[in-house]
């Protein structure tokens, strides 16, 4: 166990380094991406532009640019450079949104995921599963930027019986914070929703094949005993890995476009907006909290599939 | 004979299975009778329906698109048509089954312990779990796993494919069962395992009064063990008769292949092994009349009907066989030199 922390944290320190170097070299080689340029206005002399870029340190060669912006990343006094805002402040105020909005939207997705798919897994072939079947298939092809909208013009701005967007914080009102986020947890979780249902289903296709299924049949178990214990308790295994990473990506922001339609100012509408004005420092931080979560994550993941998967050893 | 006489009877069987290619009837007809401490052995090789009748025994091969017709009665109880609940009563209690691969027949999740005594307390709705606990690890010993106490909580996957088959044993074990069902339990296992498990097996069979039905296609396993032999061919029982009965006097050219395919230690092995050539038909379209008869080289006109299961040795009268040859044909027939075999001609390899 210690090995495996040890051997975590090293990699996770490896891949947030890699991962900033990679964004920081990326925003180099972009057109137009010179922010002195930015900074300095569409009416600046050259004499204004090349002040700002000796000022901020543009001048000097990339390595020295991205350790001092590394180096003010750590110790949390870096600022954007559109608005000049503490970094650390933005994403300190959209983080609830963020994680309000993944953890429910998590929830829902592998609970009903799991559900959808048990159930088309027990009457496969049959009409049940064929709807299922088709209701996935609409849910993994409809867009979240479709989905989203239309669910919000015409529960919020028609029917009005659920807010249309906008974060209501759960400190502030609890019940207000979640009629404000069930349209944006469905229409994160519908893709989700299909994709897991179709997973565990030919998961546990495959498993009610398996020998010693059959074995738990000729023991005298009940039909349920052996799905529930045997069939379902080993189908789970993969879901579990997959739910790990796709959670830590929408924590990271990759909910940008449900952020976007439900107008959240989440870590992903920050993140959308900072590319768009080409902020080096925001999509630097931004992506190394993503790979953050995405290792961490997928460290958790682990030790929940050896905790579930005895032939696995940390 | 009133019915409820023998431990275990099997009359008239038959397992067909809708698939797309069409209706496969893989079992076609078997009947055979068990009694209580006998070993009765089903031999034959693969797709002769062999393991789809244990297995049909014990409601395993129920499904949608199987059919069955017949019946398989332990002592007098119907099987072929009793309810999930009945049957989940008799599965693991009054008839227990042992699998081909134990190296996929344990629950890879769960220990052994839990495993054992997942199955008594399925059975036995008095026992507390750590009573059963106590059994799981008696029968562990039992069947000869060293340091039970300490191996009950192993997970699968830290034995070794011969101890996981003695779990499977102890298992089966766990409540006593009347019948024990052994389908093909050495084939995964190497010969010094096989051995092993085998003896394991006759211990039981002395120790207990249980039946035991071993599903095999090897008939070296058969010759240590079995009382009597039912030998299937493509669905249908082609010869019954004892050990000693199959071995010296197989009337069927198929047992004649069978016996002829055995490699003996004690015989000249410069030649080639001898195989029985072609292979089994398929069960969607057999052929007509004797299913081996593309593959026999003494077939006849007569063999496009199907012969009837019968003895034709008036000495032996529960030996029986499916052949149209006379015993007296079939006496010169299958000596291939000094042995039996299915044909005097060059052994072909498979």
């Amino acid at each position: 166990m210690a090995r495996f922390a040890v051997r975590r944290l090293a990699s996770m320190v490896a891949v947030m380094f890699a991962i900033s170097i990679l964004t920081f070299l990326l925003f180099q080689v972009l057109p137009n991406s010179d922010p002195s340029t930015r900074l300095a206005g569409r009416t600046a002399s050259p004499t204004q532009i090349a002040k700002i870029r000796s000022d901020w340190g543009f001048d000097k060669p990339i390595y020295v640019q991205y350790i001092k912006t590394m180096g003010k990343i750590l110790n949390g006094t870096v600022t954007s450079y559109q608005q000049q805002l503490p970094v650390e402040d933005q994403i300190r105020q959209d983080l609830p949104t963020t994680l309000s909005l993944a953890i429910g939207a998590g929830v829902i997705w592998l609970a009903l995921g799991i559900l959808f798919g048990v159930l088309s897994a027990w009457r496969a072939g049959r009409w049940l599963d064929r709807g299922l079947t088709v209701l996935s298939l609409v849910g993994v092809s409809m867009p979240v930027f479709f989905l989203g909208a239309v669910l919000s013009y015409y529960i919020g701005d028609k029917a009005r019986i659920l807010p249309a967007g906008d974060y209501v914080a759960l400190t502030s009102d609890p019940w207000q914070w979640f009629k404000h986020m069930l349209m944006p947890w469905f229409a994160l979780s519908v893709l989700f929703i299909g994709v897991y249902s179709r997973i565990l289903r030919s998961t546990i296709l495959d498993t009610i094949n398996d020998d010693y299924v059959r074995t738990a049949r000729a023991k005298g178990l009940s039909e349920r005993q052996v799905m529930i214990r045997h069939v379902l308790r080993n189908s789970l295994i993969p879901i579990v890995s997959l739910w790990g990473l796709d959670f830590a990506s929408v924590l990271g922001g990759g909910a940008i476009l449900t952020e976007t339609v439900f107008n959240l100012h989440g870590v992903g509408q920050y993140a959308a907006q900072s590319v768009e004005g080409l902020d080096i420092p925001p999509v630097l931080v931004i992506t190394m909290f993503g790979a953050f979560a995405v290792v961490l994550l997928s460290a958790v993941v682990d030790i929940v599939y050896a905790a579930l998967d005895p032939r696995i050893r940390l | 004979m009133s019915p409820g006489a023998h431990l275990l009877e099997v009359s008239n069987l038959k397992v067909s299975f809708q698939t797309e290619e069409g209706v496969v009837r893989a079992v076609d007809g078997v009947s055979f009778a068990l009694e209580q401490g006998e070993v009765v052995a089903i031999v034959g090789e693969s797709g002769s329906g062999k393991s789809v009748t244990a297995m049909t025994l014990l409601g395993l091969t129920r499904s949608p698109n199987a059919s069955f017709e017949g019946s398989a009665q332990l002592e007098g109880k119907e099987l072929i048509t009793a309810s999930e609940e009945q049957l989940r009563e008799i599965r693991g209690g009054e008839i227990a089954m042992i699998f081909q691969d134990p190296m996929s027949s344990l629950d890879p999740v769960y220990r052994i312990g839990s495993q054992i005594v997942e199955q008594i307390v399925a059975h036995d709705f008095q026992v507390s779990k750590s009573e059963a606990m106590e059994r799981a690890i008696a029968l562990m010993d039992r069947v000869g796993i060293p340091r039970a106490r300490e191996r009950v909580r192993s997970y699968p996957h830290e034995f070794s494919g011969g101890m996981r088959q003695r779990v499977m044993i102890a298992m089966a074990l766990s409540c006593s069962p009347k019948v024990l069902i052994a389908d093909e339990p050495t084939t995964a296992l190497d010969v010094t395992i096989q051995a092993q498990i085998l003896d394991e097996l006759r211990t039981l069979r002395k120790e207990t009064d249980a039946g035991i039905i071993l599903v095999t296609h090897d008939l070296g396993v058969v010759a240590d063990i079995a009382d009597r032999i039912v030998v299937m061919y493509a669905g249908r029982v082609v010869e019954q008769g004892t050990l000693d009965e199959i071995f010296y006097n197989p009337q069927h050219p198929y047992t004649w292949g069978l016996l002829g395919s055995i490699t003996r230690v004690d015989r000249d092995t410069t030649g080639l092994l001898p195989s029985i050539p072609g292979t089994p038909p398929s069960l969607v379209s057999p052929p007509a009349g004797c299913h081996f008869r593309p593959r026999c080289p003494h077939a006849f006109d007569r063999c496009t009907d199907v012969p009837a299961l019968e003895a034709h040795l008036p000495e032996t009268p529960q030996h029986v066989d499916r052949c149209w040859l006379s015993a007296m044909q079939k006496r010169d027939l299958r000596q291939v030199g000094d042995r039996i075999g299915l044909a005097a001609d060059e052994p072909v390899i498979a």
